[in-house]
């Protein structure tokens, strides 16, 4: 229930007013936390997308990738249109919009995976560090833009081997399992999950719990030391728990990487991202920062969406 | 008496009713359940009977010197030893086949499922298996005599003063495993299709190779589909006899060909439990009903320990999935 309520608006209000803040009062009477709202301006329009932002705003912003007029094409329906937008390391990019939007074909359209589809075309340019990613070997460009998918899809193999397979490969010579562990356990405890499967290394990873398997497919995605982060629905399989520790750990992992993620949930859009695109119909709608797009969007059908007034 | 007491006091007076009652059901539904439920009974008395007669009839002629002894010549049923022979062929012919259907098979089955272009070809190869899956294994044992007996395939059978006899292990083998061929494409092929894309996707979006993929978590996910085809089409391969007869030569006893210790005896001919049991059934030449009832017994029970195999290998691994 927190964090349908309070629409973020209200503390911001008290908040620019230059009001002494104490965090206010929650509706069911708990405190709301630490009652961050940074960066919210002061905006009349109340809306329904609301509560906690887990993180104050990133200091940090390194241009990684750059999203040039890209339209993609499967046979003759046309899945995006014309998108432009950055992607930053320090910064949690969310894309939102209905189903059938395009978010996610925007999203595997980063790393080249649309063209595992035999219909899909692709028009525009797609930018990693300055260089074109047409011009970069596929395996070599999903190394540097690894993806999570929406279903928890650990390896049939250990715990470890799910970690050690992305590494193994990268290296020309097979390395063998001691000289891997260091570089397996650095992955998995930045996916926060060491500490639970350290006795289980050597378990079967799908016998892990859900939300353990899908932090196992985040450690799996980092150990390939990627620049940008690709995030498909992490969370829409999962428990709340599970959600809201996963949710802890990306905003935790914006600083090393670029982090995109396709959501369905806008509060959970609201709680970790610092940048949103709200697509809709292959189109990209809105580009703005969260507080301002859940707050005040610019396009009524923003507006509209985010207040939920359809999708 | 408590309030909790008071209320579960008037409790129903009978067990609630589990199922739904079919007194609603029309006249013909009705009729056709009981029919469906007869049938069920009638059909697992069937296989019961048929069982529990070879079980009497193999336990009343089965002795454990037949299992050790060849079959010899003799006037009557004491006389003319077991099945020594028959037995080792039988699982000789049965690895021989595997070690080459299985392979070829995963091979098939893999291609078929990952990379399958150009398309025209995948469906032709398709309708080959499914026609392969369909012929009678005696056509396949015809072609199978043609085949072995052409001049550059003699150094895989006997050959005398330039004749090919065509008629080995090698050959047998080659012909048996064809029939195995599509029940192990079958099962691989959806063992590897009920794996879901996002798992393939999610090793080429680590930057994973095709190659790699297959290999490392593709194969590995469809191992139970691997164990369940293998299974099924060693069965086929147990059970087959009119390959045997036709291509093993069906000698009782092994007549190897050639002085090189294994290899003689591949190249030569031999017998299996089906063909021996073909041999000595009151119908054959043999007409020896004792000796075929004892090695029938001895065929179904390996028989059953294979469909205990298939039901174990189908259930492992079957907890450790994917939600597609």
């Amino acid at each position: 229930m927190e964090f349908l309520t309070p629409p973020p608006v209200r503390r911001l209000a008290a908040r620019e007013a230059g009001l002494a803040q104490p965090a206010l009062p929650s509706a069911n009477g708990h405190s709301n936390g630490n009652g961050n709202g940074n960066g919210f301006p002061l905006v009349p329009s109340p809306t329904f997308v609301g509560g906690r932002r887990r993180a104050a705003p990133s200091t940090i912003a390194i241009d990684r990738m750059q999203v040039d007029d890209l339209s993609v094409d499967y046979g003759s329906k046309r899945a995006v249109n014309g998108v432009s937008l950055p992607i930053r390391q320090g910064e949690v990019l969310a894309l939102i919009g209905p189903s059938g939007c395009g978010k996610t074909t925007l999203l595997r359209s980063l790393n080249r995976l649309t063209e595992l589809t035999r219909t899909a075309s692709s028009e525009g340019r797609i930018t990693l560090d300055g260089v074109d990613i047409a011009t970069i070997e596929p395996t070599a460009l999903r190394r540097r833009v690894t993806m999570v998918f929406q279903q928890p899809n650990p390896f049939p193999m250990s715990v470890f081997d799910n970690v050690a397979y992305v590494l193994r490969e990268q290296a020309s010579r097979r390395p063998k399992k001691p000289a891997l562990r260091g570089a397996v356990e650095e992955a998995l405890s930045r996916a926060g999950l060491l500490d639970e499967v350290r006795a289980d290394l050597d378990h079967p990873a799908l016998r892990l719990s859900g939300g353990q398997q899908q932090r196992l497919c985040i450690a799996r995605a980092l150990a390939a030391n990627p620049e940008v982060l690709l995030l498909d629905e992490p969370c829409s399989a999962l428990d709340p728990h599970s959600t809201q520790v996963i949710e802890d750990l990306i905003v935790k992992l914006r600083e090393d990487v670029a982090v995109v993620i396709v959501t369905h949930n806008l509060q959970q859009a609201f709680r970790v991202a610092d940048y949103v695109a709200f697509m809709y119909l292959g189109e990209l709608v809105e580009y703005a920062g969260a507080p301002q797009l859940f707050s005040a969007p610019r396009q009524q059908r923003t507006k509209d969406y985010v207040s939920g007034a359809f999708g | 008496m408590t309030g909790a007491e008071a209320l579960a006091a008037p409790a129903p007076p009978t067990a609630p009713r589990r199922n739904e009652s079919s007194a609603s059901w029309r006249l013909i539904d009705r009729l056709g359940l009981a029919f469906a439920w007869f049938l069920g009974v009638i059909f697992c008395l069937i296989t019961a009977a048929l069982v529990l007669y070879l079980f009497v009839q193999g336990i009343r002629y089965l002795r454990p010197s037949l299992l050790v002894t060849n079959p010899t010549a003799g006037y009557n049923e004491s006389q003319t030893g077991g099945f020594f022979d028959p037995l080792l062929d039988t699982v000789v012919i049965a690895v021989m086949s595997m070690a080459i259907a299985i392979p070829i098979g995963i091979a098939i089955a893999v291609w078929l499922s990952e990379f399958g272009r150009p398309s025209a070809l995948a469906r032709v190869v398709e309708s080959t298996i499914e026609m392969l899956a369909g012929t009678p294994s005696i056509l396949l044992a015809l072609f199978g005599t043609l085949l072995f007996e052409a001049p550059w395939l003699g150094f895989l059978s006997r050959t005398s003063g330039g004749v090919v006899y065509g008629r080995s292990f090698f050959a047998a083998a080659a012909m048996l495993s064809l029939l195995a061929l599509p029940l192990v494409v079958t099962s691989v092929r959806e063992g590897l299709q009920a794996i879901p894309s996002h798992v393939r996707e999610a090793s080429y979006a680590v930057g994973k190779t095709k190659s790699a993929t297959t290999r490392r978590v593709l194969l590995p996910a469809a191992r139970p589909a691997v164990l369940t085809g293998s299974m099924l089409g060693l069965g086929r391969v147990i059970g087959d006899t009119a390959i045997v007869v036709l291509l093993l030569g069906n000698t009782l006893t092994n007549v190897p060909s050639g002085s090189v210790p294994i290899l003689s005896m591949l190249r030569g001919t031999g017998s299996t439990l089906t063909s021996y049991i073909f041999y000595n059934a009151p119908t054959g030449d043999g007409d020896q009903p004792g000796k075929a009832y004892a090695a029938a017994f001895v065929l179904l029970l390996m028989v059953l320990a294979l469909n205990l195999g298939v039901d174990r290998a189908g259930r492992r691994g079957r907890d450790l999935r994917w939600s597609s």
